[in-house]
């Protein structure tokens, strides 16, 4: 979608302002925000839009957590997981839930660990290698992805191949299959943003193959 | 899983998928839920049917995420214990410190080093960390990384930990890729005209870390005290590791 949170390239949102020993969380109810969001047994394409869909003015007022809050009540009533009366009452009315995964604190303790060694090796056909110029493609989807404005119709070249990754776009037509190949592609800052930019600086962007073209 | 039964994601002309609406609804929900008082004032005002954005609309977030996760515990949606664990996680556990040893062990080791610029997934996991599918890049006196998340906020969790408020901020979202130099400026940092700077802009399942260069007048220093020396910023890209206070130079 092409929102206000696609972002590479804006001019003027005023100075960084880095905080001295920032908390991890500035407020509880923050940390209780980061950790539903983080729960709920949706994919985070999903989660991803419903943030994205937030109206333009307020997701530039909003603070990061003030997002996921607006978001969660959507992902929740959209994925069946709750109803929208549900969320408008506050109280459970159907059912207790069977359908869908809980996380576990066990399962918490497995997600900053190496994962188990795994023998299964996904493949996935390429038209593409290092080295080659490419061109990302000018699309322009209204759901989630992984494909920046800036990069659209600009030519880099590909210096790796980040092996095989499952498409992040929630509207995945005309990009190929699901599983397949992320190159990292190296666009010279001057091929992105013309001769203000240094001539030895570039922007690296991480991109699925399905965005891309030979050039 | 996959979600089932999602319609299809809808653009902000849409009502159904304004936050003006949520907002409102789920405030008077959850603010009853929570036992406060709802008055019209504080939710949105009498009379107010329509469905223009209240920028000064009252809130009370955490009453709501009160409200949010009472419902979700209720729904046998969540864990309490989890949500517990997931805090403790990142307030205590997995934070920059992680990413501070890893440096330390490729400034000390030079075959270390080399797996991991090559392997990033394989050479943290003997360090005990994973779980981000990373990607190393060094800093030298001639290259210099910077890394960003222009869409959303993709940070190395395993080894960082959350990200800061300024990285998850319009102005360093916006403003990495088009002019990194002002950047690292802000951040005290002047790179000369003839360093090159690579900016890398993250995406969902490729994470970034910058390795950045052992400071001089660190030698005799050991590897935990050189862990100590590396800051959340040098391994973001927005700063250099300074030696240490007292360092014979």
């Amino acid at each position: 979608m092409n929102g206000a949170h696609d972002m590479g390239g804006m001019q003027d949102m005023g100075p960084i302002t880095p905080e001295k020993n920032e908390p991890v969380f500035h407020a509880a109810w923050e940390g209780r925000m980061f950790a539903l969001f983080n729960a709920v047994d949706v994919e985070w394409p999903y989660r991803r839009t419903q943030i994205e869909l937030i109206p333009p003015a307020d997701y530039l007022r909003m603070s990061y957590y003030e997002k996921w809050l607006a978001a969660l009540p959507q992902i929740l009533i959209k994925s069946g997981m709750v109803s929208a009366a549900e969320i408008k009452s506050g109280n459970a009315i159907a059912g207790t839930n069977t359908q869908w995964h809980v996380l576990t604190v066990a399962e918490v303790a497995t997600w900053d660990v190496p994962e188990p060694a795994t023998t299964k090796k996904i493949t996935a056909p390429t038209q593409l290698h290092v080295g080659q110029r490419v061109r990302a493609r000018n699309l322009n989807p209204v759901g989630h992805t992984r494909l920046p404005r800036y990069v659209r119709g600009k030519v880099g070249t590909i210096t790796r191949d980040g092996g095989i990754e499952e498409l992040q776009d929630t509207d995945t037509q005309g990009l190929g299959d699901k599983q397949q190949h992320v190159y990292t592609v190296r666009f010279a800052a001057r091929e992105l943003w013309g001769d203000q930019a240094s001539p030895r600086d570039s922007v690296y962007a991480d991109l699925w193959e399905g965005y891309l073209e030979s050039a | 899983m996959e979600i089932t039964g999602v319609p299809a994601y809808t653009r902000n002309t849409n009502k159904e998928s304004r936050t003006t609406t949520t907002r409102h609804e789920v405030l008077s929900a959850v603010l009853a839920a929570a036992g406060a008082a709802v008055t019209p004032s504080l939710v949105h005002g009498e009379g107010h049917d329509h469905d223009h954005d209240h920028q000064d609309a009252p809130s009370d977030p955490a009453l709501r995420v009160k409200a949010l996760e009472s419902l979700l515990v209720a729904k046998g949606l969540v864990d309490r214990a989890a949500l517990d664990a997931l805090i403790d996680n990142y307030e205590h556990k997995t934070g920059p410190r992680n990413g501070a040893r890893v440096v330390a062990r490729a400034w000390v080791d030079a075959e270390y080093k080399k797996r991991l610029l090559k392997d990033a997934n394989a050479a943290i996991a003997e360090l005990g960390f994973g779980g981000t599918n990373l990607t190393v890049v060094e800093n030298t006196a001639d290259v210099h990384n910077l890394v960003v998340c222009t869409l959303c906020s993709c940070y190395p969790w395993a080894v960082l930990g959350l990200p800061p408020v300024w990285y998850k901020s319009a102005a360093y979202r916006s403003r990495s890729v088009i002019d990194p130099r002002s950047v690292l400026r802000e951040f005290g940092l002047n790179l000369a005209d003839d360093v090159e700077v690579r900016v890398w802009d993250s995406t969902a399942r490729l994470r970034y870390l910058v390795l950045p260069e052992r400071p001089a007048g660190t030698r005799d220093l050991s590897e935990a005290q050189l862990a100590a020396l590396v800051s959340r910023d040098a391994m973001t890209g927005v700063a250099k590791v300074q030696p240490a206070q007292g360092a014979r130079l």
